[in-house]
């Protein structure tokens, strides 16, 4: 958790892969989620945020 | 006699071969690479500019003389408000679910048994692929008829393990039963597909592992959960998203086999982006529709090339 934190404060990229990936997730069962309306609304947003960090997180340093 | 190469360049006018000779490397490596380039974004980024552009407005395809109006991201927001479209991506998520834990059990299971050596192995192989090289148009028809509640040869099945009337069910025409007929389709055209991305992973185990293991006297179950099940994963989650972003498109077959129906039971979020845009002519609508759909099969696609990245680096 300590390596996860530091990686994300020295911008490395793995960490922030890591929590790209995770919001992307987050995101698609948002939207396929039989529970909560509202988070279905809001995850598009969700996923939009996980992946264009993706996109700009695969460009940082190992 | 000059060589073929030699022909060319003494029939090339003085002036193109002054002109070719003056570019440098770099643009003539340019030149080839255009045409691929400009094809690239004449096909593809195009488009997609062109919808992101649609999805900001409230353009009808079918009404091409009324005037379009810039409406922000109105469209996405009556899109994810929508308890019709919420219900239609809960059925692609039912179908997503059951399709990937059939098709990764059974077809690691499969391919469990076929990396053991045994007689006609190669016969079995081909066998069991074989669904997956057949057009899904194909077996959409063909399951149609396997279906039938008078004919079919599936409800006759199921009414000799059960002893239920043949005729008193309809797998593709009652709502509790269509959204498993698509699945039970799928899951037989594709489970080969995973029964080969694990059979390749299990392939690549080395025997001197095993070996290892026997030395120290390790069961075969503890050798399984220990030695295969994690050298192989990063085949299982290749195959996984692999059918993932595939099923989350699901189209053909699913409109071969129910239509979508009954009712709005099988409407997998593909069947419905084309009824709003070609039924309903909702074309800014159904192009907000189409960039949701992008950025999500995007964000799966980005997690698919890192794990494949991953098992590249294996």
């Amino acid at each position: 958790m300590k390596n996860f934190l530091n990686g994300i404060l020295h911008l490395r990229r793995g960490p922030w892969e890591m929590l790209a990936t995770i919001l992307i997730a987050l995101g698609v069962f948002m939207l396929m989620q039989p529970f909560a309306l509202i988070l279905f609304t809001y995850s598009f947003l969700v996923t939009l945020i996980g992946t264009v960090m993706f996109i700009i997180t695969s460009h940082f340093p190992e | 006699m000059p060589d073929p190469f030699q022909r060319a360049a003494l029939a090339t006018p003085p002036k193109l071969a002054h002109q070719i000779r003056g570019l440098s490397d770099r643009t003539i490596a340019w030149l080839f690479v255009a045409p691929t380039i400009f094809l690239l974004l004449a096909v593809n980024i195009f488009p997609l500019i062109w919808t992101i552009r649609l999805s900001l407005t409230n353009f009808r395809t079918n009404r091409p003389n009324n005037a379009v109006e810039w409406v922000g991201i109105e469209n996405y927001r009556k899109i994810l408000t929508n308890p019709d479209t919420w219900a239609s991506l809960q059925a692609t998520a039912h179908f997503l679910v059951w399709t990937i834990t059939l098709q990764v059990l059974i077809g690691f299971s499969l391919a469990y048994l076929i990396n053991k050596k045994f007689r006609s192995n190669d016969l079995w192989t081909t066998l069991i692929v074989l669904p997956m090289m057949l057009s899904p148009a194909v077996v959409g028809n063909f399951w149609t008829f396997l279906y039938q509640p008078q004919i079919g040869l599936f409800n006759y099945f199921i009414a000799f393990l059960t002893g239920a009337d043949p005729a008193s069910f309809s797998m593709i025409g009652e709502v509790a039963l269509a959204p498993w007929a698509i699945i039970i389709v799928d899951t037989w055209m594709w489970t080969p597909f995973v029964m080969l991305i694990c059979l390749a992973g299990l392939r690549s185990i080395p025997p001197s592992i095993y070996e290892a293991a026997e030395c120290d006297r390790a069961s075969k179950w503890r050798q399984f959960w220990t030695i295969t099940l994690p050298m192989a994963l990063p085949f299982l989650m290749l195959a996984v998203l692999f059918r993932g972003i595939e099923n989350f498109k699901m189209f053909d077959l699913v409109v071969q086999l129910t239509g979508g129906g009954p009712g709005a039971t099988t409407q997998l979020t593909s069947i419905d982006l084309k009824r709003e845009a070609f039924e309903k002519w909702r074309t800014g609508y159904a192009s907000a529709y189409a960039v949701i759909l992008f950025v999500t099969v995007f964000g799966l696609a980005s997690i698919y090339v890192k794990a494949l990245n991953k098992v590249k680096d294996r």
